[in-house]
Formats: C-alpha cells, structure tokens, sequence
C-alpha cells in the first residue's frame, strides 16, 4: 500500500509536543507577567494639574502627613486636601510662584484643583483608612517612600493577593503609633514578639471573609 | 469434543445480534457507505432545520450576556430557572452512552454494539449542551474561569466544600473520559474508511485521526486493554456524575432538596432519559439509513426494558419522597410535596408522574415494546417527563419555601425558551454532522458479534 505521509511528517508529534510545551509556557507567562498588577498598576504616575512635590513638603521641609491628609485617622479616606490648606502657607511663602498660578485661580475662583487619583482600589472593595492607622500600619507600607517622590507614583498592586498578604499574617507590617509616618522605617530586631504583643493589646483580626471588604 | 460442542451449541445458542446473514465485507459496505455516499436529502432538510436552531441558540446567548440574566424568568424566591433545569436534563441524557459503552461492556452484553457508538456521541454532544447552561447562567462570561481553581491576583480558590465546584471536575472528568473512549473506539474504523478512501485528502485527514492503525496484532492486544482500562475508568463516572450533579441540590437546606435519596434518584433517572434519547434517535437512523438488520427490534426491545425498569426506580423515588416527607414529621417536608402534587405547579407534576412513571408501565405488554411507532412516542414522552422532573425539582422547592412572605410564582420568557430549543438545535446539529462524516456503529464489534468472528465457527461448518 503506497504511504499516505511523506517521511518528514514522522518528525511533527515531535515538534507538535515541543510547539505545545513552549507555547502554552509562553503564554502562561505572558499573562502572569504582563497581566499583573505588578506590571500593569505599579508604576502608575499621572501628569497633576499642579506640579506639587512631596520630596520638597513632606521630605526637605518635614511636614508631617496629616497636615494636609487629614482624614485618615478618623475616616475612610485621607483626603486630598483643598486649595485652602495651600494657602495657609502659599498666602505668605513663594506668592508670585509661576508653579503655583493654578491654585491661585482656584483660590480666587473657588474652583477646586483636580487633582489626579494614584491609588485606586475598585468601587467594590470597601477600603477604610482608619482601622489600618489605629492598627499601626504605616503609611509607607502601602503608599511607598513618598518624602522621597517627587511626584506621587503607585508603589504596590493594590491587588486582592496583596490586601490578603497582610490580612493573614499582618506582624511583619505592624509599627508603635509613633512610627505611622516615618519613613524608610526599619523593623526592630523583637519585630515578632512586639507584632505579637501589639496583636494582643489592640484586639487586631483582619477580616479574611468575603464580605470584610466586599460589603 | 467437537461433537459435544455442537450439541451444546445447538441447545442453548441464542438467536443472532446481526441479521441478514452479514458477511465481515457486508458489515463494512453497509456502514461506511454511509458517510462515503453523498447524504440523502431528508438529512439536509433535518439539518438545516437543526442548524437555524442553532442561530437561534447563538443570538439567544448573544443577547443574555449583553442584557444579563434579567432577561430570563428567574425572580426572588427561584433564582434557578430552566437553566439548571437544561443543564441537569442534558447532562441526564449523557448518561445512557457511558453506561451502554462502559457498564453493558464489562459485564460483556454483545448487545450493546449496535447501539454503543452513537449513543456515546450522543453522551458528549448532550454534555456539550448541557455546559452551555453553568457557562451563560453566570451572567458574566468573561469571569467564568473563576470556576475554575487557576492560580490568581486574587490569591483565593474556588470554594472546595461547594458542590457547584464539584459539579465542574464532575462534568469535566465526564466529558473528556467519554471523549477519549469515543475515540479510542473510533481508531479502527477511522482507518478502514481511511483504507477505502479515493481522494488524497480523506486519506490524509483519517490518516490522522486513525493515528496509523493497521490492525496488526499486538496493535489489537494494545487497543483491546486500553479500551478495557478505559471502560474500568467511566464505569465509577456513570454513578459519580449525576451524584454529584444531585449534591447541588441535596447539600442545600430547601425542603425537597435536602435529601439523601438525591444521588440514586438521580442516577436511575439520568440513565432512563439517556436511554429514552437513545431510543428516540435510533429509530430515526435506521429508518432513514436502512439498518434494520444491524439495529434489530431485538436491541430496541432491550433498551425499552431497561427504559421501564429505570422508570420504575424513578417511581419508587417520587413515592419515597412522599412517604419521607410524612413519616420525617417535618411540616416543611410534608408541605413541599403536598404543594408538589397540588399547589400551583400541579400541572408540571402530573406530566412528569405520567410521562415517568405510568406511561412506560405500557412496555409490560410484549406487543408494546416491539412496535417501533409506539416505542418512539413513548420515549418522546419520556424525555418530555424527564424534563418536567428537573422543572418540578428546581422550581417547587424554591418558589414555596420556607417563608410565605417571600413566595412567587415563575413563569419562563421567551428567552427562557429560545436557549431550550436553542439546546436542542445545538444537540441536533452535531449529531447530524456525526453520522454523516463517522460510522455511526462500530464496524469492527459489529463484526466480532457476528457468528463468523467464534473460533469454532468453522469447525462446526467442517
């Protein structure tokens, strides 16, 4: 009986395995790396209305960050601040700034900035500031080294993963209150056993349920 | 020797599987012809009727995952609607072909290879259908692969202790075992229509698929112990699937659910709606395609036997919930089927007990089981009243609950109704593309049943 294949085709199951083994690695990589938040959320820089630098506020001049984030001990949200917390100071330090011309508007006409939102975690993850503060994690633990940015860029996934990470096992990112702020906070050598204790003193269980962030 | 053979032989062989006193060349004429012959015009017209269903089931699901499944008849109380009521019924109706295939092969019943091949075709186009259901009811089809445990952002697993979850290894293991015994079945066929084919192309093609079978013996040793390992590996499917299917009701707390008797019950019914459709579709193909002497009235008449004996489990089942919901004392159980049999959806309930239970009573009768008119509508009846039995299990018990307050009434929409027929239309089409492009019966175990294939057939000749 004449063959029905050429003789190269004994060589395809072969090649086809090959083909099949590295392109389905290919692509599982390619959507493990190019489809995490790790890639597709960090490093998120908007251009601002106005070109504020934390470096200078919070970093060279060392205003704390509740200055002007002034909810986020008491409340869900830390707030942007309004144009009028500017001009406690601006009124007097650096008037005629051509930097500062919007906010100058804004405070003439009483139109806010529109500031641009960094970090964002979606409408239905119920998120609020205040237990995390109370509990004592810095700010730097989720925000990044902000006194060093000069402008506001996202540090971390902001990813479900990422909120469970701390939420099953917080001690690593636990501080004393008076360390909330600090930046480029380096853990103490008993970092286990004051987790444990500030575990005990504050009563601290994060919710790890569905509904303790999905309300 | 031989002459106590013969005599023995004489006394208690049973008649032949095959008629028309097939040779092994008459056997493979008949069935390859089939779908080397250009299709006659009644398979046209059957599909291009399926087909249209089939646009009809694209442009139902189209539209449910642009609107949402508001667009069903789904309400407060009965958040489950025909879609697990499709569901359950057509993954009921794959159950037939792996008990044919698998169970009637270990326990060697020789009858089962008339029928065995499409019945498992029909296994797989009936999960096919049956999957669409759990994939659209979701509402959001682009995150249906949180069904799935795949590693994610998220860092959380489907919920292991939900039998919804189980439900999907189920049905998964189901159909691709059921595939890979389809097609281990298909290997010596593929290549004799491979041997007899003139074109270039459909030699390629089936050489492909044939993976160079050439029918030597240590090829049949291989192929006749993979075959076997695979029957091994469904038989524990054919119990497993429709219990687990069971266990998304029975885990629940709903009266009428909540009921150890779910994995039995659903089983017996699975395997008496499969067998039903089998029954339905066989007479069709060998009316049309001639094959009277392959699939005999002998067959048809076994398969009518288990259809009644199956039906009776189903009767004792719906009799036994009864008497549990009486004896348990709990007003909640004795409300439910008390509302079953005589609240609002009566008229559901007493088509099931009539298509299920009583109609099938008429295969008692000898004359019955062996008219094939009769047969054909009594198995259209059965799968009507199988349908009705999901219907009634999923919608009674959650449309009258445990609350007056929040009770209602579920009436289905015409999309509710487009996906039904759409389902239908799907099932249709694959099976009419089925036996128009692979034999529709095993040409090798047709051959081994035929008296030529005994070893000692030729001995008695002598």
């Amino acid at each position: 009986m004449a063959q029905i294949f050429p003789k190269w085709t004994n060589a395809l199951p072969t090649i086809l395995l090959i083909v099949v083994l590295a392109g389905g690695g290919a692509i599982t990589g390619f959507f493990w790396y190019f489809g995490s938040p790790e890639y597709t959320d960090v490093g998120y820089q908007p251009v601002q209305p106005v070109d504020y630098s934390h470096k200078l506020h919070a970093g060279e001049l060392g205003m704390d960050c509740r200055y002007c984030h002034t909810g986020v001990e008491t409340g869900p949200i830390a707030g942007v601040p309004p144009t009028q917390t500017c001009m406690n100071c601006h009124t007097l330090v650096k008037t005629d700034s051509k930097k500062l011309e919007r906010i100058r508007d804004s405070w003439a006409t009483g139109k806010p900035v529109k500031w641009v939102r960094v970090n964002k975690i979606p409408d239905y993850a119920y998120f609020d500031h205040s237990p995390h503060i109370a509990a004592g994690v810095g700010c730097e633990t989720c925000h990044g080294d902000v006194r060093n940015m000069e402008k506001i860029t996202q540090v971390e996934p902001l990813s479900m993963g990422w909120c469970l990470d701390c939420h099953r096992n917080p001690a690593p990112n636990l501080r004393p209150a008076s360390e909330i702020t600090t930046m480029n906070y380096i853990p103490p050598a008993n970092q286990a056993t004051f987790a444990a204790q500030r575990i005990k003193d504050k009563k601290i269980k994060p919710p790890i349920t569905c509904s303790g962030c999905h309300r | 020797m031989s002459v106590e053979n013969t005599v023995a032989a004489d006394t208690f062989t049973e008649p032949p599987l095959i008629k028309g006193n097939q040779t092994f060349a008459s056997v493979t004429e008949i069935i390859s012809s089939i779908v080397e012959k250009k299709p006659k015009k009644a398979w046209f017209v059957l599909f291009g009727l399926a087909s249209s269903l089939v646009m009809i089931l694209l442009g139902s699901i189209g539209f449910l995952v642009w609107e949402g499944i508001g667009v069903w008849g789904v309400n407060n109380p009965v958040g489950w609607g025909w879609a697990i009521t499709n569901f359950v019924f057509w993954v009921g109706i794959g159950h037939a072909g792996t008990l044919i295939s698998a169970v009637l092969y270990i326990f060697r019943q020789k009858w089962r290879t008339s029928i065995n091949r499409f019945a498992e075709a029909m296994t797989i186009f009936a999960v096919i259908c049956a999957l669409i259901f759990p994939g659209v009811h979701v509402g959001r089809v682009w995150v249906a692969y949180y069904m799935f445990p795949i590693p994610n952002q998220m860092a959380i697993w489907p919920n292991f202790r939900s039998p919804l979850l189980w439900d999907i290894f189920a049905v998964g293991t189901y159909f691709s075992v059921s595939l890979m015994f389809w097609y281990t079945g298909l290997i010596p066929d593929l290549a004799t229509l491979r041997d007899r084919a003139k074109t270039v192309l459909r030699k390629r093609v089936l050489g492909l698929f044939s993976l160079g079978w050439r029918g030597g013996n240590k090829q049949w040793k291989h192929y006749e112990l993979a075959y076997l390992l695979l029957a091994g590996l469904s038989t524990p499917l054919v119990l497993s699937v429709h219990s687990v299917v069971s266990t998304d009701f029975a885990t629940s707390i709903i009266p009428g659910w909540h009921s150890t008797i779910f994995p039995p019950y659903f089983v017996a019914g699975a395997i008496f709606s499969g067998f039903a459709m089998v029954m339905t579709l066989a007479i069709i193909a060998r009316k049309i395609y001639n094959l009277e002497d392959i699939i005999t009235l002998k067959h048809l008449e076994r398969m009518n036997m288990v259809i009644m004996v199956t039906g009776m489990m189903v009767g004792y089942a719906y009799s036994m919930e009864f008497f549990i919901a009486w004896y348990s004392g709990n007003e909640y159980e004795t409300f439910t089927f008390l509302n079953r049999a005589f609240g609002p959806y009566a008229w559901a309930y007493w088509i099931m007990i009539s298509c299920n239970v009583l109609i099938p009573q008429l295969f008692w009768s000898k004359k019955i089981r062996t008219s094939i008119p009769l047969m054909f509508v009594i198995s259209i009846f059965v799968n009507i009243g199988m349908w009705f039995e999901r219907f009634v299990i999923t919608v009674t018990s959650l449309a009258n609950d445990f609350l007056p307050s929040s009770w209602d009434y579920f009436s289905p929409t015409f999309w509710d109704v487009s996906l039904l027929i759409g389902s239908f239309g799907l099932f249709f089409t694959l099976f009419l593309l089925f036996i128009r492009y692979l034999p529709m019966i095993s040409i090798t175990e047709i051959k081994g049943v035929l008296p030529q294939a005994d070893p000692h057939y030729y001995e008695n000749h002598a």
